[in-house]
This record gives structure tokens, sequence and C-alpha cells, in this order.
């Protein structure tokens, strides 16, 4: 099934970045999935299970949350942050922004693990740039 | 306690000049007045953060003095033939000067976070204007509130209760009584479904339909406040009237309401996913309202049509503009980012993406924008100033950010900071620096300090200052 992405800001995101980019705060209010209930239901997915995120540019381990605000059907939102950008398109189609609300998606439960953001920097980088200080 | 009053917040583009913020002994205890996003930067912000500069060295981040990441920052751009040199809305407009100051030196782009939040606003303004107020205004006199594509709920907490419908304004009066006397009439009607459910084993958590629109009658008289949106989110739950567009066609919806205020009539049904006999209502309360604001946010500049989008709202505004008195204003994201555009607009004359390659300022976003130069591996270093490109940047272009040097001046230890070659610790404007920040409504304000930063961090201009004196120094 087809789903169309939305990123935005949320206040839980709002308020986790400022505990810090690498507090537990952000990543539990970070690394989500909102969903309508319907489309949970269809594709067999359970509140606070792992889901996979895939776009055309890549695709992201986060935990599916029930929303109530979601009310039409085959739409999804992540919260902008480190996981969001894992899978957004890099086109600004000449105007110097992406489109980073509605985006083709799909979504199915995995059992792989939500990688905190210390982890993402090593998946996206390589472990020679992204090691951290001692 | 000494309590420190009118202290202006350095979170959202709101500016809330209204603060208390209670100090001892360097520490602060409290902010009153704060909204859940101020409170938790008034009570965390010096948690996780690094007060000692850093340096790459063989692939490991090691602690460096000032002087010598100052240095080293120096070298990098002095050598750099196309260096980029972004972020800005996090930071003062004396931060912002100097910023400029130091591209124009070194020959790089200089564009701030506008690039991927109002940038688009922006253009579409550049096309048609703005018809805009003062937030005062707004607060005083508007009669119809409409948020378009935006959840200030989220993302401007106190906007609604200190400018907007809970506002008491001179002319104008709050909504607070219409609202609650709402909720509760709403939650005595949830309650009634859940029992029927119980008893009867049918029927479903959800209102019956008709008692769904017996929720949506607009007062009759006062202030009327609608939401457009793809989401029912909590801004949208203490609107009169919520209207939730289908995803990707908002420029259908402004469009059908251009033509029903110029007196068209639609021959279609339904416009994205809304009855034309609703838009019509909302015509017909857009014409007769005394004074109507629109405000937009990214549902607008982020989904498909963009500067088009905002374009259409803004001739909204104008065409209702022949009828009454209508104003429209972007929901400026974070506190300084309108101060960003306007330090860049006095000093080249453009608003962000400005690329001084040429020894001149020269302005195309889509070429000079940070995404698109990322994206084709132009740059050749970068400065990053009050902001975490990594984390929101699509990871595809950040590939491109983090194989060329990078220096980061940021308070925070953020993703982009812990990517560097050089990060220097800096102190937060508005809690241990002062300077100046523009509210959304380009009214600018003075931020205080409020304590003293921790040994080692600067502000982010005297760094700057710096950093553009070394690289004087190593070009002659």
């Amino acid at each position: 099934m087809e789903l169309s992405l939305l990123t935005g800001r949320s206040i839980d995101q709002g308020c986790g970045k400022e505990h810090g980019k690498l507090s537990e705060e952000y990543r539990k209010n970070v690394a989500i999935c909102q969903m309508n209930p319907e489309d949970m239901k269809k594709l067999q997915i359970r509140e606070g299970e792992n889901v996979k995120v895939t776009t055309k540019f890549g695709s992201v381990v986060v935990k599916a949350q029930k929303s109530r605000s979601i009310r039409s059907p085959r739409v999804i939102f992540i919260p902008y942050g480190p996981w969001a950008s894992l899978i957004s398109p890099p086109d600004t189609g000449g105007t110097g922004m992406p489109i980073l609300k509605g985006m083709p998606a799909t979504v199915e439960v995995t059992t792989e693990k939500v990688l905190d953001p210390l982890d993402l920097l090593v998946h996206s980088y390589g472990k020679e740039k992204s090691s951290v200080r001692d | 306690m000494p309590v420190v009053s009118n202290v202006v917040c350095p979170v959202c583009g709101c500016c809330c000049d209204d603060l208390e913020v209670i100090v001892e002994n360097n520490k602060i205890i409290d902010a009153r007045n704060a909204c859940a996003l101020s409170a938790a930067k008034f009570s965390n912000y010096s948690a996780h953060r690094n007060t000692k500069p850093f340096v790459r060295k063989n692939g490991k981040l090691v602690e460096a003095s000032l002087n010598e990441a100052i240095k080293k920052s120096a070298e990098i751009l002095s050598k750099a033939s196309y260096p980029l040199l972004y972020g800005w809305s996090c930071t003062s407009c004396e931060a912002i000067r100097a910023g400029l100051e130091l591209a124009e030196e070194v020959g790089g782009v200089i564009d701030n976070t506008s690039t991927i939040c109002h940038g688009p606003s922006t253009l579409a303004i550049q096309d048609v204007g703005l018809p805009a107020a003062t937030l005062g205004q707004i607060r005083h006199r508007a009669d119809l509130i409409i948020y378009w594509g935006s959840n200030p709920w989220s993302s401007h907490p106190r906007h609604i209760e200190r400018y907007t419908a809970l506002s008491e304004g001179r002319f104008q009066k709050g909504i607070w009584r219409r609202l609650l006397s709402r909720l509760s009439a709403d939650s005595g009607r949830k309650k009634r479904s859940i029992v029927a459910r119980l008893v009867f084993k049918r029927g479903s958590l959800a209102l019956p339909e008709k008692e769904q629109k017996a929720q949506y009658a607009f007062p009759s008289e006062g202030r009327k406040f609608i939401v457009f949106d793809v989401r029912k989110t909590r801004s949208a739950d203490m609107a009169d009237y919520f209207v939730q567009i289908e995803p990707g066609k908002d420029y259908e919806v402004l469009q059908a309401l251009r033509a029903l205020i110029r007196d068209e009539e639609l021959d279609v049904e339904e416009v994205a996913g809304i009855p034309a006999e609703t838009l019509e209502e909302i015509a017909d309360l857009m014409i007769n309202c005394r004074f109507g604001i629109l405000f937009f946010g990214l549902g607008l500049t982020m989904s498909r049509g963009k500067i088009r989008n905002v374009e259409a709202a803004i001739k909204l505004t104008r065409d209702l503009n022949m009828r009454t008195k209508f104003l429209i204003m972007p929901m400026r994201g974070h506190f300084n980012v309108t101060g960003a555009d306007t330090v860049f607009t006095w000093q080249t004359g453009y608003p962000y993406a400005v690329d001084f390659s040429h020894g001149y300022p020269r302005y195309n976003p889509g070429e000079t924008s940070a995404v698109d130069i990322l994206r084709r591996g132009d740059s050749d270093a970068a400065l990053i100033v009050a902001s975490d490109p990594v984390s929101n940047f699509p990871n595809e272009v950040t590939h491109n950010l983090v194989k060329k040097p990078l220096i980061v001046i940021d308070p925070h230890m953020s993703l982009t900071a812990l990517m560097a070659d050089v990060f220097i610790p800096s102190a937060f404007v508005g809690i241990e620096a002062e300077g100046t920040t523009y509210r959304m409504d380009h009214v600018p304000l003075p931020l205080k300090k409020l304590v003293e930063p921790p040994g080692g961090c600067l502000p982010d201009e005297e760094i700057l200052r710096r950093i553009a004196q070394e690289t004087r120094k190593l070009k002659r």
C-alpha cells in the first residue's frame, strides 16, 4: 500500500531537542511514525511496534504510533529529525526547497531495531569520519 | 530571589517578551510565563553541551585551545574556493552581520535556514508582495483568524494566546469562554457515546455524524477562528471550524476560494475533499469580516506547489482587500530567522542564498541555495553556525557536507558538531549573550544576557570576528 509521508514539527520533538539530540527523550519523540488507526489495522501494525518506512531514497526503522490527528487514509507523519532526513528527497526542483510533505512511502513491520543518533551517523557516513572523540 | 523581567524568549518566531526568569548563583531556577518549548530550553540548555573546542586529528575529535580552533577555521576557509556558510537563524543579528562580513572576505556562499523553511514564501513575496501588519494590530483588531498548513499549538505554543484567537484585544475579545463551553459539550458527547457503546454493544467511539456537524456552527458574533490543514492537529481542535484538505491540494482550495470571492460559481461539488457549500460559507465569512488575517506555515511551502501555493494565498488576500481588510503572515520558525533574512537583505540586497564568489552578492535560489550546492557537491568547505543540517537536510546531500572540511560554531553538541573537523562552543544567545532578534512580524527585540557563559564560551559574534581577523592575516 502506497502512503503519503508528511514530516513536520511536533511539540514533543521541540521539547526533546532541548534535552539534547543524543538524549533518550529526543529519540523517543522523534524516531516515530504516526499513522491512521485504520491503516495500521490494514497493514497489521500494532502500536509501539518497529516499522520500516521506505521511500525512493532509502529506508529507516522507527516506532509506529497511533494518531487521532491523521484522519485521511494513507497518510503518515514523522517529525523532523535525523530519522526523517534519512528518507527525504534531495531534489529541490530549482527552488532551494525539497518536497518534505507528501512523499510516496511504504511501511512494513520489521524486527530491526531503531538506531540511535550515533549509530545513524556510522550507518550514513561510515566509521572513519563519524568516530566521535574518545 | 532575583527575578529578571521582560525577558525575550529565544525559541520560536513568537519571541514572547513577557518572560520572568529567576536566576540564582549564575543558574536559571525557573522561567515564568514560558511555554513548553521555552521551559524545556531554559531548564535543559546547559545539561547537554560542550564547553571545550575540538579539532579533528587522525580521524578523532581531540580537545584544542580556542586559539588553535580559530586558526584552524581560518586556514580551512582561506584555502577553500567555494565555502558554504550556513545556519544563522538561532543567533543574534550582530553575529549574522559578522557572518556576512566573513562570507564576503572568503568569497563563499552564505545561506540561512529560510532555505528549507519559508524560502518559497520569500520567493512568492518577491513576486506578489505581502499585505502585513504587526502582531499587536492583529491582537487588537482581527475578527477572522485563519491558520493554513500551520500548527501553532506545536511550533508556536503561545501564538494563539498572545496574538490571536485567545488574546484579549482592545476591540476584539478572546474566545476562551466559547472554547471551554464547546470542549465540555464535546466531552459530554463523547461520554454519552461511550456509554451507549457499552450498554448496547454497538456503534463506535466516533461521534454520530449529525453531532459532529453540530459542533461546527459558526458563532454569530465575535472573533472567528478557522484552521485549514491535512491533519486534525491540536490547533484544529481549538478552532471554530476545521477544514480538512486532501494532502497536496492546497493550491486548488485557495484558487476555489479566490473564484468564490470574485462572485464566480464553482461547477464542481467538492474541491480537495471539501464540499463546495463549505467553501461558499467560508468565502462569505471572509468577505464579511472587518479585519481578517491568514497565517500560513510549512504546509504550504513544503508540499507540492511550494511557491505557487504561497502565491495563491497572497493573491487570495489581495482579492479580499477589494472587499474588506485582510492580511497575511508566514509563521516563521526559529526566533531570529526573520532577523537573518532582514540582516542579509540590508547588507547584500537579498534575503538568503547569497553567493559572494564573484566578489559581489549574487542570488539565485535553486542554484546558490544550500541544499542545491551540497547536492551538486560544489562547496569545498563549510562553516555551520547555530544549526544542525546533518539532522535536518536530506541525507543524500549531507554526505557532501561531511566529506569536506567542516567547521561548527554551536552551543549544542548536535549531530553536525559530532561530524565536524573544528568545533567551537559558543554562548547561548538570549541566555548567556545579548543581541537583537526580529519577531515574525519584523519587530526587533533585545535579547538579554541572564547568566555568565561557562569559561571559554564566547558569543557567536566574537568568534566570527576573530575567524575573520585570522583569515585576513592569512590572505596577506
